[in-house]
């Protein structure tokens, strides 16, 4: 089960150093200075951290839905959503002088609410009039951005600051209010490695995801769905339920990753275009959800690695480390772990030969 | 009258559609032969990137230069295409997952980005741009004036390219069997037809017109390089191939009414027409519109899969003795 994965990334590695060389970098150099700007350098992990976290979530979020092949590509936006409406709760909450686990537990359930409610615009879409998932939730993803951009660059919304001359010359978000902002435990390894409570939450999320696809009626219908929509439908399974279900969850997941964006790592509401929305963490976690082939805690793992990539990239990105360099290697390991994973079926295949139907699944889109 | 709201838009609208046009009917062939790509986007990008990149380092007469720059775009995009192909049909991986990967491995943070970046393509302009062909006298006729002589040489190829879909559809042999391909392929597979050679031709043309798609950005409508110039437009290209039942003709139509929306928001607030916030309704309209015209296609259950090719999104698979 890791061969194939871990292949691929291997394979990955190669067949991006074939385009650094084309383009005249020096590849083996590269890859020894992203390495050490992922996990060796002092502060590294930390900072590998900040981008696994919200991998994790957008990672757990695809592979909620792509399991039951309800493909919801629309966690970056559910990611934006989230970070708005779990934004309000914390500027509401932490501002009334209550309990900061109470400001935080009202930015969690927002952050699930906005991720869900976003979510459930395609689920509800697909479930009463079977349009196209990919391209509904793909869609809201651009609607997302420029809602986003739109709430702090050209309204006067709640989330905007209006006080102080810095607002006045250049649109802000407002800052959380301290008992707002989540706190971290610090591991004293290595320089210290601060450990987000949303990394917490993304554990919780995986334990519980797996619970309920490996444990319980609800996972075995899921998955049911996934393989033959027609089966299920046979037995007696409730479909359209079930997809409002996935959808919901899914977003949820999302939804928590931009509460954890908010409340972990940038204490206010990031609506610069050149900011979260230039991290694609919604489409990055497609890639860790197929890596982890779909499974919640192995995407806690592939999370911390694509993690360490996006942060090398991050941190590396200049002339000589152009960026994009990032997703060409993502984009080249999910093809790689595509082939890989045909290697494994066609053996399955050859040995029982005989069997008829070996025609695959029509896909629930 | 050309000043018209009406005339304003269909003339713009034929500018912003044309790269949903090239892109959609590329796809249409592409689905037409069972191939679901979407790597649209992805490969608009590269498309875009490189036809930019060609104008800039390319020194030759306009002409040339524009010429040669929409011949790599196309190469470009069909090399691109190829990755898809070769994992969808050879290999038989998802169609999905494998163009969702294109678009990643290509797209707004992939190779699109890392090559205008590497090439410092964001520095300057476009050297050489596509210009209206008529004199500018005639586009001040009414209403054919800016609707018909308004436009470039790309505008032009793509309504030829509608007429030659159309009827390499309709009335060649060739194209008769693709649909064979894309409807039924073993029986055309029984009729001694190259089911594979079939569908990877018509998925590497449908990444060729994605990449002259591109190139339509980078040296048309907004002549310069940035990440993700392309903006979303490769999905809802994938969406007009839904839209316009698989028909060469319906994605023209498609691709003008998208193209218009672009326009309508700021066409609105210049008139003084305001509708809430512009500058949220001009961005988020192409996109929320792509849904509703989706849904209400979709809905409609008995049209619901008219014109879609039997085989799409499923391999091949001969089954031999």
């Amino acid at each position: 089960m890791v061969a194939v994965p871990a292949a691929s990334l291997v394979f990955a590695f190669f067949a991006s150093g074939l385009v650094l060389l084309a383009t005249g970098h020096d590849a083996l150099s590269s890859y020894r200075r992203l390495f050490d700007a992922a996990f060796l350098n002092r502060g590294a992990l930390g900072d590998t951290l900040v981008s696994a976290t919200p991998l994790a979530f957008t990672g757990l979020a695809a592979a909620a839905a792509f399991r039951m092949r309800l493909f919801n590509i629309g966690g970056e936006g559910q990611l934006y959503i989230g970070a708005i409406t779990a934004a309000a709760a914390g500027l509401y909450f932490g501002g009334s002088g209550g309990p900061s686990a109470f400001a935080i537990a009202a930015m969690v359930v927002a952050g699930c609410a906005g991720g869900a409610a976003w979510a459930l615009i395609p689920g509800i879409l697909r479930a009463f009039f079977r349009t196209n998932v990919i391209i509904t939730s793909l869609m809201l993803n651009y609607v997302a951005g420029y809602l986003l951009t739109y709430l702090i660059f050209n309204s006067q919304s709640y989330w905007r600051q209006t006080i102080g001359f810095n607002a006045s010359v250049f649109p802000t978000s407002k800052q959380l209010p301290n008992s707002a902002i989540w706190p971290a435990a610090t591991v004293h390894v290595h320089g210290g490695v601060a450990l987000p409570l949303g990394a917490g939450f993304a554990v919780l999320a995986a334990g519980l995801l797996w619970v309920l696809y490996s444990r319980t009626r609800f996972g075995f219908e899921a998955n049911v769905l996934g393989d033959s929509a027609r089966a299920a439908r046979y037995a007696g399974m409730r479909t359209r339920r079930k997809i409002l279900a996935v959808m919901a969850i899914s977003g949820a997941i999302a939804g928590l990753g931009g509460a954890s964006q908010d409340g972990d790592f940038r204490h206010t509401l990031d609506a610069d275009p050149n900011g979260l929305q230039r991290q694609f963490y919604g489409y990055s976690g497609i890639v860790v959800a197929a890596l982890a082939r779909y499974n919640p805690l192995a995407v806690l793992l592939v999370a911390f690695l694509i993690g360490g990539l996006q942060n090398a990239g991050n941190t590396l990105q200049g002339a000589d480390f152009p960026s994009g360099l990032v997703g060409v290697i993502q984009g080249i390991i999910l093809f790689s772990a595509l082939g890989g994973e045909l290697l494994v079926r066609y053996r399955i295949r050859v040995r029982r030969r005989e069997r008829a139907g070996s025609a695959p699944a029509a896909e629930v889109t | 009258m050309n000043n018209s709201l009406a005339v304003v838009l269909i003339a713009s609208g034929i500018g912003y559609g044309t790269p949903l046009l090239y892109a959609s009917l590329g796809e249409l062939l592409a689905e037409r032969s069972g191939v679901l790509n979407l790597g649209v986007e992805g490969m608009m990008l590269i498309g875009a990137v490189t036809g930019f990149w060609t104008v800039q380092r390319f020194h030759a007469g306009t002409a040339v230069a524009l010429a040669a720059a929409v011949g790599i775009a196309a190469l470009a995009g069909a090399a691109t295409s190829l990755i898809h192909a070769f994992l969808v049909i050879t290999l038989r991986a998802s169609q999905i997952v494998s163009g969702l990967a294109l678009t990643i491995f290509a797209g707004a943070a992939g190779l699109s980005s890392y090559l205008g970046n590497d090439f410092n393509l964001a520095a300057n302009p476009a050297r050489h741009t596509f210009h209206t062909v008529f004199p500018a006298s005639w586009q001040g006729w009414p209403l054919v004036g800016p609707i018909i002589f308004g436009h470039n040489v790309l505008v032009y190829a793509s309504w030829g390219l509608v007429v030659t879909v159309w009827l390499y559809l309709t009335r060649t042999r060739p194209g008769l069997n693709l649909r064979a391909v894309g409807d039924a392929p073993a029986a055309a597979d029984a009729m001694g037809i190259n089911v594979a050679a079939y569908r990877y031709a018509h998925t590497l043309v449908g990444g060729a017109l994605a990449g002259v798609a591109g190139a339509t950005f980078t040296l048309a409508i907004n002549p310069q390089w940035f990440d993700n110039i392309t903006g979303g437009s490769g999905w809802i290209a994938i969406a007009l191939v839904i839209f316009a039942f698989w028909r060469p003709e319906l994605c023209l139509v498609g691709a003008y009414f998208f193209g218009a929306l672009q326009d309508l928001a700021p066409e609105l607030q210049a008139r003084g027409i305001h509708l809430g916030p512009t500058v949220l309704w001009t961005n988020a309209l192409p996109y929320l519109m792509t849904i509703v015209v989706l849904v209400l296609v979709s809905a409609s259950s008995t049209r619901r899969w008219l014109g879609a090719p039997a085989a799409l999104g499923t391999p091949y698979v001969r089954e031999e003795g």
